[in-house]
C-alpha cells in the first residue's frame, strides 16, 4: 500500500515543512503520493513532482480551494483514502487543524506529531512537551499520522519526475469561510527553519530592549525568538514565541538571553544542536541544557557579544 | 445560546514529570493535578460571553476518572452553571473522547462547544477537530479572538504565518489558544457556591461508545539527556568557543 501526503502551500509555492514530511513519509513506505489541493496551483504540483521521493502527484485544482479550510480539504481526502495505508501531513498549524477531522471520519485514532518512524505501524512521539517519548503502535487499518517537521530533514527538491494526475474537487463547504490572513512579513529567516535563533526572555525588561537581540540577530542572519514570559509581558508578538505553546525550533545555534528556562520554553528549543545561555542568575534552569553558559548581565554582554562578532573576519550565514 | 465547555484533568503544568521505572508510562500517584491550561481559557471565554448577555447557559463537561469531578467543580467555581462528568477508567484516546462528547452534544444541544486547543499531557491536539467532524460542524481551532455575530462567529486563529480570520456558522466548535483571554481565579464565595451546583454523573459504558484503545503504547522513555555543558568566563571566550569548537558561527 502507499502513503498519501497532504501538501501545504499558498498556490504558488510548497511550504518548507511539507518537504520534511515527505522525508518521513518515504521512511514509512517508498510509494509516496502527494495530494495538492488548491486553486491555480499548477506551479506547486510541478515543483513537488521534482522531489525524487515522490512517486505521484494528485492535483485537485478548483477555485473553491483558493484558501485552505479543513472542512473543504477533508471531503477530497476521504474520497481518495481507500487506496492508501497511510495518510500523513506536517504537524504544524496546517496539519494539526486538518488531520483529526479526516481521522475521525475514517474512524481512525490518529498518531500525532511523530519524531521517528520505527516501522510501518510503530512510531515515536513526544508527550508532556517533550519531557518523555512514547513508542506507539497503531492498530487501525488506515494510519493517520502527523509529522514533526523539525525531526526530519527536508526532501531534496530536484531530480525527480513524478507524474501529475488531476482529480475532481469535492463539495464546497458552506459552514465555514475564510475572511483574511495577516502574515507577518520579515526579511529574516523564518523562526521554524532558521539556522540560528536568538531569543529574549523576561530579562529583556522591555520591548525597546529587544533591539539588542535584533542587532545580534542581524549579524548572525538569525531569526528572533522569545519566551512566553516575554510575549505575555508584551515585549514582542506571539509569532516569535518558542516553547510548548509556541514553536518548536531545532536550529544549529540557539542563543537564549535573559530566559530562565521554564519547562514550557525548554520543550521548544532543547533539541537545538548548540545552545548558548546568557543570564545573570547562575542557578537558572536554562544552564542545565546549555552547551555554553555565560553568567552575566545581558545589557553588558549583548553589546560586547556584537562587538566580538564584528571582529570576526567571516561569519557563517 | 448554550455553550458546552470540555475540560480535562491533567498533571499540573509546573510539575516536572517522571517516567515510570518499567517504562510503562508517567508517574501520576501523589502528583498535583490541575485543569489543562487552555481549557481554563475555554471556560473563561464561555463565562465572559454569558456575562455579556450573549449566552443563557454554560455547561462544563469532563471525560475521565472519578477525580475529574474536581476539574468540573473548578469550572463551576469560575462561572459555569452546571457540570457533567462522564466516567471512564484508565487511558482514553481523543477519538473515543470525541465520540462521548458527540453523545453529550446530541443530548444537550449546545450552540457552541469550546475546549482547549491541546491537552498538555498527551499533546495530541485532536479532540475538538474530531468532534467537529463527527457532528459535521465547522471548526475554529487555535482561537485567540472570538467575535459573536448573528448566526456565526468570526474567529481569529493563531497560525504559523501569523493570524488568520475565519467565519464559522453556529453551531460550531472552537478550540482555544492561551492568548484568547486571561483566566480568572475563583473567589472563595464562588467556590462555596459551586459546591451546590449540580454535576450529573454518567458512565461512558452507558453511552454505547467503544472506548477500547486503538493505539498500543509500547513504552515511554526519558528524552535523551544533553551532555553537560560548560560555563564560559567572558564574552570573548564564548565567541571563540562558538567559532572554533562548536563551529556554528
Amino acid at each position: 500500500m502507499s502513503v498519501l501526503l497532504i501538501a501545504e502551500h499558498n498556490n504558488k509555492e510548497v511550504k518548507p515543512f511539507t518537504l520534511n514530511a515527505i522525508s518521513a513519509a518515504s521512511q514509512i513506505n517508498e510509494d509516496v503520493h502527494v495530494l495538492v489541493i488548491g486553486s491555480n496551483s499548477e506551479a506547486v504540483a510541478k515543483s513537488i513532482s521534482l522531489v525524487p521521493n515522490v512517486k505521484k502527484i494528485i492535483h485537485v485544482n478548483n477555485s473553491i480551494y483558493e484558501n485552505y479550510l479543513a472542512e473543504n480539504y477533508t471531503s477530497v481526502i476521504l474520497k481518495l483514502s481507500e487506496s492508501y495505508s497511510h495518510i500523513v501531513c506536517s504537524a504544524n498549524t496546517f496539519g494539526k487543524n486538518l488531520m483529526p477531522r479526516v481521522a475521525a471520519l475514517l474512524d481512525v485514532s490518529q498518531v500525532s506529531d511523530i519524531t521517528k518512524v520505527i516501522s510501518e505501524d510503530t512510531f515515536q512521539r513526544p508527550i508532556y512537551a517533550g519531557n518523555a517519548f512514547a513508542t506507539v503502535k497503531s492498530k487501525d487499518k488506515i494510519k493517520c499520522v502527523t509529522i514533526r517537521p523539525t525531526s526530519f530533514d527536508p526532501a531534496p527538491t530536484s531530480g525527480g519526475s513524478a507524474k501529475i494526475q488531476n482529480s475532481d474537487a469535492g463539495e464546497a463547504s458552506e459552514i465555514s469561510k475564510f475572511v483574511k490572513k495577516e502574515e507577518i512579513k520579515s526579511d529574516r529567516p523564518e523562526l521554524g527553519t532558521a539556522r540560528v535563533v536568538v531569543s529574549g526572555g523576561r530579562g529583556m525588561q522591555s520591548g525597546e530592549n529587544f533591539k539588542l537581540i535584533t542587532a545580534v540577530a542581524d549579524k548572525l542572519n538569525a531569526a528572533i525568538g522569545a519566551s512566553r514570559a516575554a510575549v505575555d509581558a508584551g515585549y514582542i508578538t506571539n509569532d516569535h514565541q518558542v516553547g510548548q505553546t509556541g514553536k518548536v525550533v531545532v536550529p544549529d545555534l540557539y542563543i537564549a538571553v535573559g530566559i530562565s528556562g521554564a519547562i514550557q520554553h525548554l520543550a521548544g528549543m532543547k533539541e537545538s544542536k548548540v545552545i548558548v545561555a546568557i543570564n545573570k542568575d547562575g542557578e537558572a534552569p536554562i544552564f542545565s541544557v546549555a552547551d555554553y553558559g555565560l553568567e552575566a548581565d545581558l545589557f553588558e554582554a549583548l553589546p560586547k557579544f556584537l562587538e566580538e562578532l564584528n571582529k570576526l573576519n567571516t561569519i557563517q550565514k | 445560546m448554550k455553550i458546552l465547555v470540555a475540560v480535562k484533568r491533567v498533571i499540573d503544568y509546573n510539575v516536572q514529570i517522571r517516567v515510570k521505572e518499567d517504562n510503562s508510562g508517567i508517574v501520576t500517584d501523589n502528583v498535583k493535578m490541575s485543569t489543562n491550561p487552555p481549557d481554563d481559557n475555554a471556560i473563561e471565554e464561555a463565562v465572559k460571553i454569558k456575562e455579556a448577555g450573549k449566552a443563557s447557559e454554560v455547561i462544563a463537561v469532563s471525560v475521565g476518572e472519578e477525580k475529574a469531578q474536581e476539574t468540573v467543580r473548578k469550572a463551576l467555581a469560575v462561572g459555569a452553571d452546571r457540570g457533567i462528568l462522564v466516567k471512564v477508567d484508565g487511558a482514553i484516546e481523543p477519538l473515543a473522547v470525541s465520540k462521548i462528547l458527540q453523545k453529550i452534544v446530541e443530548k444537550e444541544k449546545p450552540d457552541l462547544v469550546f475546549m482547549g486547543k491541546q491537552a498538555i499531557d498527551d499533546d495530541c491536539n485532536q479532540t475538538g477537530q474530531m468532534l467537529a467532524a463527527l457532528l459535521n460542524w465547522p471548526q475554529a481551532t487555535f482561537a485567540s479572538k472570538i467575535q459573536i455575530k448573528e448566526k456565526s462567529l468570526e474567529v481569529t486563529r493563531e497560525v504559523d504565518e501569523g493570524l488568520e480570520t475565519i467565519e464559522v456558522n453556529v453551531p460550531a466548535i472552537v478550540t482555544c489558544d492561551l492568548r484568547l483571554n486571561e483566566p480568572r481565579y475563583a473567589s472563595l464565595p464562588n467556590i462555596m457556591k459551586a459546591k451546590k451546583k449540580p454535576i450529573e454523573q454518567i458512565n461512558a459504558s452507558d453511552l454505547g461508545v467503544d472506548t477500547k484503545p486503538r493505539i498500543e503504547q509500547i513504552k515511554v522513555e526519558e528524552p535523551p539527556k544533553r551532555k553537560a555543558g560548560i560555563k564560559v568566563a567572558s564574552v570573548e571566550e564564548l565567541v571563540q568557543k562558538l567559532k572554533n569548537e562548536a563551529k556554528v558561527i
